[in-house]
């Protein structure tokens, strides 16, 4: 570290930090992991709730919802191994782990998630296409298709039911690996008893939720853009079942984050003056403004108002379109207070110090912002690879 | 007896006067004393290491602040000299009518000079802080590869071939005893100085004190000093709530200390 950047952060220190603690262990790039890892599982989520519920409506996100997870799942890794300062070891916890450890089990939960739910029920979902593709399609295209058909061709009804019969059983097992995702995430901060901002039984609930909220949110905005570059009109049935399911995720998110905070004001345990100092301190703006304000209630407010309210459907459409991005926003702060605000008072409940940004280097702004924009491209390539529009035929758009 | 012998292995003065003596002369002059020390710790140099529980006591009302333990660790174990890395630091306490200052210049590395506040407090300390050696340590149950381990004699280390530098346990550890080494990139901490008690001596901390304040040895021998002082003392850990049963004891703090 720079002289420089050093004597910034001691300089920056209020009241008493342990000397090992004044400059952040976990930097930017923990923040992503747990923010890509919730939309994987909130992506998940949304496709089963297609799929288990048979919600017709939702039919138009369902392919969508799958390769967005796959997309982000990919990059979801990338964050921690370019976070770990030795990361060639990485296989260390594979091949020999520690099975005390919460961390020890992520590459285990990954693999699981990534072979056993997604790919097989990704495979199932598009093993009709693959053959049908590598038929319409020429060069090196038909190859992959052809190699993906795993070399089963038979296209027949009873074997498409079979495929569907199998992504169903394939999604009761998802449902709950996709809780297991990402509230395994939630426990590996819950579990850190030395910190009072992560240590709560919730901690795990409330990822949960937050996953489903972020994960919608963002197959919502991915489907308004999507739509938008293909000019296809909006469906604003499938966009009403999101916003619906939206906010119907969101109240229980935001009933178990009050419940929480309700809990420790209420114990008011030792821990209580350094946390409200630091929620009305350093992370104000993180806490109050981008997660609770933009993140929470004003998403929340206009997806209430459409759920009570006759709201027309241009509006509502612009309502989507602003809730998209704003829970992008919330969330994403949510996993920054977390994971940043947690390091930011003092285990001696004494002071405070800073996280200070880089620009550029391993852990550094543009990294992350590499980091976040890789899944994206990928999921452009899936669009393009995968094409998951199928029966995308509107019974109600914006037009009626 | 025990404790007589302590007393006199940590006398004050005397590493201090090694440490002052140039040439030969001063080898010379240290010859017997270096001798007695290792007489002292024969007992130690036996093979059967989960006969040992390592600990420490620490009476705060005998540091001065001076901080030798905190240069003689990082002279010892090569700790970086910035700062922010330390496997053991002190800490001075003022206590005030209605707040108490804490504070802890480069970890008390340059001592501690006095105060600007012009308040004059009701009492001062200072309070030497390392790794707690907890019986049941946080940092060794949440590392993925088990890197870090609870040795049989009670030592928890670091295998810093292993250690995969996900900085979890810097997390876990309650005490802000861990930093991750920005020279070898895995988590670092205080070992007792695991290598020099493997040879009968004592940690570099206890070993360079000048008033006897922190008092090393081993928990399972009822004549070690260690045992005597804790039977002498009534002593408090850090932060007993969290169930980590710390190996490290301090005589003469109070509530403000966490």
């Amino acid at each position: 570290m720079d002289a420089a950047h050093l004597q910034h952060i001691i300089d920056s220190v209020v009241g008493y930090m342990y000397p090992n603690e004044t400059d952040l262990h976990w930097s930017i790039l923990i923040v992503l992991y747990p923010y890509l890892t919730g939309l994987v599982a909130g992506a998940f989520i949304l496709a089963s709730l297609e799929n288990v519920f048979a919600l017709r409506a939702l039919r138009p996100t369902y392919r969508l919802a799958l390769i967005t997870a796959l997309s982000f799942l990919i990059a979801a890794p990338l964050p921690l191994l370019a976070h770990l300062s030795h990361p060639f070891r990485f296989w260390e916890t594979l091949v020999t782990p520690h099975f005390k450890s919460a961390m020890a089990m992520f590459g285990f939960v990954y693999i699981w998630y990534l072979l056993v739910v997604l790919l097989l029920e990704i495979w199932f979902e598009y093993r009709r296409d693959f053959v049908v593709w590598s038929r319409n399609t020429t060069g090196w295209r038909s190859k992959v298709y052809r190699w993906m058909t795993l070399g089963v061709y038979d296209i027949s009804e009873s074997a498409v039911a079979f495929d569907e019969k199998a992504i169903r059983t394939i999604t009761v097992i998802g449902i709950p690996s996709a809780f297991m995702l990402h509230g395994y995430v939630g426990f590996i901060f819950g579990s850190i008893k030395a910190n009072p901002w992560w240590s709560s039984v919730l901690m795990p609930v409330i990822f949960i939720f937050s996953a489903i909220v972020s994960g919608i949110a963002l197959v919502m905005l991915i489907y308004l853009i999507s739509n938008s570059i293909r000019k296809v009109p909006q469906n604003m049935e499938c966009l009403d079942t999101l916003g619906r399911f939206l906010f119907y995720g969101f109240i229980v998110d935001f009933a178990l984050e009050g419940l929480d905070v309700i809990q420790r004001t209420y114990a008011a345990e030792e821990s209580f003056d350094i946390l409200y100092a630091l929620v009305h301190g350093r992370l104000f703006e993180t806490h109050i403004i981008f997660q609770l304000l933009i993140g929470t209630l004003i998403p929340i407010g206009l997806l209430g108002m459409i759920q009570m309210a006759k709201v027309t459907a241009p509006t509502r459409l612009a309502i989507y379109w602003l809730v998209g991005f704003a829970v992008q926003v919330g969330i994403f702060f949510m996993r920054w207070n977390v994971v940043i605000g947690g390091q930011l008072f003092s285990k001696s409940f004494r002071g405070f110090t800073i996280y200070k940004l880089n620009l550029v280097g391993r852990e550094g702004g543009l990294a992350a912002a590499f980091l976040v924009l890789l899944p994206v491209a990928i999921l452009i390539f899936f669009l393009w690879f995968l094409p998951p529009w199928k029966e995308d035929k509107p019974t109600t758009t914006l037009a009626e | 007896m025990e404790s007589e012998k302590l007393t006199e292995s940590q006398c004050p003065t005397r590493r201090d006067f090694i440490k002052l003596l140039g040439g030969a002369a001063a080898v010379a002059a240290a010859f017997p004393l270096i001798g007695k020390a290792a007489a002292e710790t024969d007992e130690v140099k036996s093979e059967q290491w989960s006969h040992h529980k390592w600990g420490m006591a620490i009476d705060v009302e005998k540091c001065i602040g001076c901080g030798r333990c905190v240069v003689a660790c990082k002279e010892e174990n090569g700790v970086p000299k910035e700062p922010i890395y330390f496997r053991t630091w002190v800490e001075r306490y003022r206590e005030y009518d209605d707040d108490t200052v804490v504070d802890s210049p480069n970890g008390g590395y340059d001592g501690f000079t006095s105060s600007e506040e012009e308040r004059e407090p009701i009492r001062g300390f200072f309070v030497p802080k390392l790794c707690n050696a907890c019986e049941k340590s946080p940092c060794e149950q949440v590392c993925p590869v088990g890197a870090t381990f609870k040795t049989p004699d009670g030592a928890v280390l670091v295998d810093a071939k292993y250690c995969i530098g996900c900085r979890y346990c810097i997390q876990a550890c309650p005490y802000g005893c861990r930093f991750l080494n920005p020279v070898t990139n895995v988590a670092d901490k205080c070992t007792f100085c695991y290598h020099r008690i493997h040879k009968g001596l004592k940690p570099a901390c206890v070993e360079n004190c000048p008033t006897g304040a922190r008092i090393f040895g081993d928990l399972k021998n009822e004549k070690d000093p260690l045992r005597i002082f804790l039977k002498e003392h009534k002593v408090f850990v850090l932060k007993p709530n969290l169930n980590t049963y710390p190996k490290v004891f301090y005589y003469g703090i109070d509530k403000e200390v966490r």
